[in-house]
Formats: C-alpha cells, structure tokens, sequence
C-alpha cells in the first residue's frame, strides 16, 4: 500500500526524470539512428534526384518511383541528416545521456569518497582475490618487506596496528569510476559541436577558373553565400603517375583579396586546406572550363640551340619566333588530353587535363618547315628537328578548381569532445579502482601473512600481478599460491 | 623471392593450418595440435616477410608507402593481425581449441581475394590518401576488426559448449552463423576447384565468387546449391551436439571462453573508437572538410560501434552473461564484415577507392 502512495505522489518532472533514466529508452534511441541511418546508406542523401528515383524505379517500378520519392521526400528521408525528427533524436540521446549519467553520479561519488579502512580479521575470507601464509620471518621484516611491495604495486599504504597485528591497506585508481561518464559527457559535447555548426557554419563549394576571382561560395541548392572577402585562383595544376591518368596530386595557387589588397597566398593540396577568417578552403576536385569561356594562354619555354631559354605566353593562333632563327611556330590547336587511336590519327580522350598538348606549325621564310605535336608530359615531343627546344610548360584558364568551403565553428568542440573521450576510454578500460589490505600477525617466530585485494577490473590479471610482487619481495614463497589460470 | 610467392606460401599454409586445426579437433592427438600450430606459425612468418618485401618493393617502384592501402592489402593485413593474436592466445593460454574456428576467417578473407579479383598491384596513391592519417586510421582499425574477429571465435565456441536443446534460440543462433561460414567456405572452395584449378575461368567475368554454386549460369546448379545449404544447415542444426561433444572432451571452462572474449572486445572497443572513429574523422575533416558525412562505410562503422558499446553496458549494467553475451559479439563481428566487405560491394561513397 505505502509503495502505491508514493507512486501517486510522483510529480511529472519525477515522473519524465525516471523516463530518461531508463536503459530501454537508450536502447531504442540508438536503434533508432542504426536503422534510419541504414535506410540512409541505400538512399543516396542529399544527392540529384534522378538517382535516388532509379533506386526506386529498381525496387517499387517505374510506376510508383515518382509517388515513392515524393513519400521519402516528405518524411525527410532524401535528406534525413538535416531531417527535424532525426536532430531531436540526437537531442533525446543527449537528454538520455545527460539524465542516466547525473542519476548515477551520486551512488558512484559515494563509492570513490568512501575512504579504505582496516579490516575485521574474518572480512578477509570475503575477497575474490585472497592469498594466505605463514613465513619464519620476523614482524619488521615483513612489514618492511609488505611496505615495499606495494609501493612497487603503485599504491601509497597506510599502516594500523591494533595489538600485536599489523594491517597495511591501500587503494588507487577510484577517480577511474568516473572514466564512463567522461565518455558518455564527450559524446555530449561532440553533440554539441555537430549542433553548433550546423547552426553558425556554412558548408558549400566554390567552382574558379584559373585567374578568376571570387566574393562568394555557394550552398549546395547553388545559392550565394558572401565570404567578406575575396579569393582569386592564381593557378591549378596536375601531376599523374608516370605516364598513367592516376592523379598523383594536385595544386590550386589561392589568394585573398581584402579591400584590394592581396593579404594572403597559398598553395593548397588535398589534405592541405587554406584557413582564412573563419573558412577553410579544401581541394575538392577540378575540371575543364568550357571551352567558350576559356580566357586561356599556352605557355611556352623556348629555348634556340645554344640560345637562352625564354618564357613566352600566346593564345591558341597566335604565332611566336624562336630567337636567332628564322623560324616562326603557330599554334594551331591545344588537346587538354592527347590521345592517338590505331589509325594513328589524334582525338581527345577526356575533357580533362590528363596530357595537355599543342598543335604547331613551324614556317622558315613562309615555307612550311615541319609541324607536329607538343606534349606537356613528354619532353622527347619538345626537341626541334633543328636543335632548337619549345617545351610546353603550362595551359593556364583551361582549368578551374573545386574548393570545398566550410565555416565551422563547432569543429573545435567535437575536437574537444573527441579527446575527451580518449581519455575517458583510456581510463575505463586499461585503468581500474583497485584495494589491498595485508594483515600481519604473529606467529611465535612466525609471522601469518592474509592478502585481500579487490579490483572492478580483469581480476585475474590483478590477481597474477599482486602475486608476481609479494613473490620477488617474499623470495618466490608465494609460488606454490599462484592461481592456475583456468582453460 | 618476391612477395606474391610468399603470400602465396602463406595462403596455402593457412588453408593446411585450418584443416590441421580441425583434425586436431576430430582426433584429439597432440602431435597433430603441434603440427597445426607449426603450420600456422610457418604461414605466419612467411607473411611477416612477405608484407615486409611488399613495403620494400613498393619502394623499389618508387611509390614508397605502407602495404595498407587498397582493399587487397587490408584484407591481408587484418589476416595478419588475427593469426599473431591468435598465436599470441594460444601461446598465453596453452589452448588450441579455438584453432579451428579462427583460422577459417583467415581462410575465408584469403580466399574472398582470390574469388573476387581484386588487384593485387601495388598502386600508386590519390591524393586523398596521402596523409599520416592513413596509417594511424587503417591499422588500429584492423587491430580492432581482429580483436573482434577472435573474440566471435570464442563467443561461437562458447555458445557451441553451452547450448543443449535444438529449441533454444541461443542453439539455433550459433548452428545457422556456423552454416552460414561452413557454406561460405565450402562454395569459395568449390569457386577454387572449378575456376582454379580445373580452369575453366571465363575471361568476362571479374568476379568469381560463387559461381560455382549460389550464382552459376546454370539455373538448375544454383537452385541445387541452395537446396544442398538449406539441407548443410539443417544438418548442422539437427547434429549441432556431436561438435559439442568433440569439443567437451578438451576440458575448456566456460568461464575462460567468456573473460576472453570480454578482454578482446575490451581492447578492441577502445582501439575501433580512437583510430576507426576520431582518427578517421579527424582525417575526413583534413581532407574532405567533414568529420562526419553519414558516409556508408561511417555509417556502418558507427553501427558497429553501437553493437559492441551494447555489449559493454549489458555486461555492465544488466550483468548479462553466458549465451546472450556470446550472441551479441557474434553480432558484433557480422556487422563489422559488413562494414568492412558488404559496403564496399553494394554502396558507394566516400571510401569507395578502397574497392577494388
């Protein structure tokens, strides 16, 4: 009957408090993500529709695709990460969280306060792990012997005598029963971070064409989204692996530009962004510009035989003059990528700068000399039946680069979260609370050696551990008590 | 000698190893424990080096980078680092029981490559991939997948020795996952057999896995090779207790399979979150300008991690114990293949360049 009243009395701030403790709650939040975020992983997120109404036309028919994309679409599933029933499910988990660990706290601040106190002889017998002798040695020996041997376990040992008995305890590690919160708190605060950056930070891209310059980044729904600043690319370029089409790495040559003025230059690579007030710039990926509004140079180093090397730029149909000779080379076409087919005549196999080459025409006095292909990635294509060199350096407003842009100010704090939480997993798993109690009583010439010892963790190593230690201090008479470890 | 021959050797090895493991579980005779181990050990080493030419080579091809980054090379490596924590246990704790349940995960990630044709080249790497990241990222996070790989060993073995009756729903867990592997290794052996050895491999086709069997051109070979796995299985189920008996007689307690098992996911769990997770996605947000993306393969990472951060709190807080505990790290270690080979082979996404 009394439990009934009490129940009754309950008020509805207790009542949502014992809510949120609940495992199960826990247990179906989590379960909940798993299985949204699998749905997630079939769905293509926030990606062009066409895709995701073939994944539908594959599993419901053509027929139903459109009604099945606009049913997804509107219970957030195209785009659930953003979705207002998945955030207050990360919300509820935090809540949980937060609730189930401040519920424990106290019982588990009443463990790691509780001071260690001497023993009643008979409470030895409780102990998982319990070790017990009797040794010709005198009383000090021992003590100074049991003294040293915890000591080398890492404790700090209190000693109490009580008559002729004396015991020596010890604990260490009880802070570590907090290691569980620590992690369940980081989690909390990584939350926190993902939150406050979706709130205050922006995430888009910025497609620039080699010497174009820019005041704003877009969102992925293409809107403008001001910087406060400009960024210009100076350049972009790219290396292969040998003579394959395997990106080895390529380099956008960024620049901001704030009120006119030039303020930083940068040269930035795929694991290394450019940070400027708030953004960070990452390499995302490039392209061809197309081919009409290309604002686009050759560059060229000539060299004449014994001649200087000169660095000339010239769009394509223009001509140049090599130095000291009487010819002139027109450029008559550029390949951002070369290719020959069995016929042996060229075609361009990719809108990408895989082997940008040029076309020249090399006329001596308005004769037709010679004419043939320049490629950038081989130099044997440079040398000039007349000595003279023509090496094609660069191809410079072909290319534009991709940059990721990002502004997230929430980024340090899931960092923050994240240490945290190693921290918090290295306490609770390779660090334990651990007690030792050693009672000494003597014996005649004797002295009656009782171990106690607990551990809230990998008893058996502990245990291995205690008795490896009071054998060296005991010279090996703690041998014959080593526990058999069980198969 | 260069490395595929090594590799080789150590695939081969690894295949004796696994049946030597298994006759040492039918026979029960020492010499032939003994003689697995010593096979085991000898694939091992020739691994070990190996991996290490490997490495070298690499250089050699002035490329100059760590064995670990394609699918191939993982997958080599996680074999590696099961069988040295396998031999480790072994050596620790004087029991070769559990030989025979762990190296036909070897044999089964081996032979996954061989069916399945995955370049074996050792390539170049994209720029995405060149960071120190990498290294910390892949290998704790292999370390992790084999902890958790011998710990569903042990928690298989554990179910195999504490269920009696064909209704218990712990019984029927551990003789359909057991079936599952047994048909797997059995069709890839088929798959080996056909393509192989007799060979007649078909140019077209990439992948061979299966083909054989589950997914052969003849319609009349498939729809027996299921009916044969529906009757393997029903076998298992129906005989389960005759493996018990096998096993009974090596006298392993109980309690041992279950503290080991905890000790692997113990180290495991911590492992998977700092290099699989924080690693990770501190490298995501280096390269990519995201930490998190709800990528497939993060995706799954984080649902691993929920299974196993499941196992700790009911081990913890509920005091569950003995067949549910073993199930649930059984789960674990499904949805950690899954993570690992089921979304590189149905999704896409970000860390699809580890495919193929």
């Amino acid at each position: 009957m009394a439990d009934t009243n009490i129940e009754k009395k309950k008020t509805i701030v207790e009542k949502i408090w014992k809510f949120f403790t609940s495992v199960k709650l826990a247990v179906v939040l989590f379960a909940f993500i798993a299985l949204s975020s699998i749905i997630g992983t079939v769905i293509e997120q926030d990606s062009r529709p066409e895709k995701n109404i073939k994944l539908f036309t594959k599993m419901f028919g053509a027929d139903n695709a459109q009604k099945a994309y606009k049913t997804a679409a509107s219970l957030g599933l195209i785009d659930m990460y953003h979705s207002w029933w998945f955030n207050a499910m990360l919300v509820l988990i935090s809540a949980n969280l937060i609730i189930c660990s401040v519920d424990r706290l106290p019982r588990i601040k009443r463990i790691v306060d509780e001071p260690v106190k001497p023993l009643e002889t008979p409470e030895f017998d409780k102990f998982g792990i319990k070790k017990e002798l009797t040794l010709e040695c005198g009383m000090e020996d021992a003590k100074t012997k049991t003294l040293a041997a915890l000591k080398k376990l890492g404790f700090s040992p209190n000693t109490h005598q009580s008559g002729k008995d004396i015991q020596i305890y010890a604990h260490k590690g009880r802070f570590t029963r907090y290691a569980v919160y620590v992690i369940h708190f980081s989690i909390v605060i990584i939350l926190l971070g993902a939150v406050i950056g979706m709130t205050w930070g922006f995430s888009g891209f910025l497609i620039l064409p080699e010497g174009e310059t820019s005041a704003v980044a877009y969102t992925r729904q293409g809107d403008e989204h001001p910087l406060g600043f400009s960024i210009r690319c100076d350049d972009f370029a790219i290396w292969f692996y040998g003579t394959s089409d395997m990106p080895e790495k390529y380099l956008s040559w960024l620049s901001v530009i704030e009120g006119g003025v030039t303020v930083l230059k940068k040269t930035i690579g795929v694991n290394t962004p450019l940070k400027y007030k708030g953004f960070t710039f990452y390499q995302s990926s490039y392209g061809a510009v197309p081919a009409k509004e290309a604002k686009s140079l050759i560059i060229l180093n000539i060299t004449p035989i014994n001649g200087k090397t000169e660095q000339i730029s010239l769009p394509v149909g223009d001509s140049f003059k090599i130095p000291d000779t009487k010819l002139t080379g027109k450029v008559i076409a550029f390949s951002p990528a070369l290719a020959f087919d069995k016929d042996e005549k060229p075609y361009t196999y990719t809108e990408n700068m895989n082997n940008p080459a040029i076309y020249v025409e090399f006329n001596a006095g308005g004769n037709e000399k010679y004419s043939g292909w320049l490629v950038k990635r081989y130099p044997q294509t440079w040398d000039l039946p007349d000595g003279s060199k023509v090496e094609l350096v660069d191809n410079w407003g072909y290319q534009y680069t991709g940059l990721q842009v990002r502004k997230d100010p929430g980024v340090l704090v899931v960092y923050a979260g994240c240490l945290f939480m190693t921290i918090g997993l290295y306490c609770a798993f390779f660090l334990s609370h651990k007690k030792i109690w050693v009672l000494l009583q003597p014996e005649k010439a004797k002295v009656k050696i009782n171990i106690a010892a607990f551990t809230n963790k990998n008893k058996t190593g502990y245990e291995g551990r205690v008795t490896a230690v009071f054998n060296g201090a005991f010279n090996g008479a703690f041998n014959g008590l080593t526990p058999k470890i069980s198969k | 000698m260069g490395s595929p021959i090594l590799f080789g050797m150590a695939e081969v090895g690894y295949f004796i190893a696994m049946m030597v493991y298994i006759g040492y579980f039918i026979f029960k005779n020492n010499a032939t424990g003994v003689c697995a181990t010593t096979v085991a050990t000898a694939a091992f080493l020739s691994q070990t080096v190996a991996l290490l030419l490997r490495w070298v080579e690499s250089y050699s091809l002035g490329i100059g980078r760590a064995p670990l980054t394609n699918l191939y090379e993982s997958l080599i490596f996680f074999v590696w680092c099961l069988m040295l924590g396998y031999l480790i246990i072994e050596f620790k704790y004087k029991n070769r029981t559990f030989g025979a349940f762990v190296t036909p995960i070897a044999g089964l990630a081996l032979g996954f490559i061989d069916l399945t044709g995955i370049s074996k080249e050792i390539e170049p790497l994209v720029p995405a991939l060149q960071s120190n990241w990498l290294l910390a990222h892949v290998t704790m996070s292999f370390i992790a997948y084999a902890a958790f790989a011998i710990a569903f060993a042990t928690g298989m073995l554990y179910l195999v020795l504490n269920t009696e009756k064909r209704n218990e729903s712990s019984y029927i867990f551990w003789t359909v996952a057991g079936s599952i592997f047994l048909l797997v290794i059995a069709a890839m052996g088929a798959d080996y057999l056909k393509f192989k050895v007799i060979g007649t491999s078909p140019e077209h086709i990439k992948s061979y896995l299966f083909r054989a069997t589950f997914r052969s051109d003849s319609g009349f070979t498939a729809l027996l090779s299921w009916i044969g796995a529906l009757a393997i299985t029903f076998s298992v189920w129906r005989y389960g207790y005759v493996l018990k008996r096998m096993i009974q007689s090596f006298g392993i307690s109980l309690e041992f399979l279950e503290d080991l098992n905890y000790k692997l996911i113990a180290v495991g769990f911590p492992i998977f979150t700092l290099g699989g997770l924080i690693f990770g996605a501190i490298w995501a947000d280096q390269a990519w300008g995201v930490y998190w993306s709800w990528d497939p393969k993060e995706t799954w990472s984080l649902i691993t991690w929920f299974v196993y951060a499941f196992y700790l709190h009911a081990r913890y807080l509920r005091g569950w114990r003995g067949n549910k505990i073993a199930v649930l790290s059984s789960v674990g270690f499904i949805t950690v293949i899954f993570t690992y080979l089921g979304v590189n082979m149905f999704l896409s996404g970000l860390h699809s360049y580890g495919g193929s």
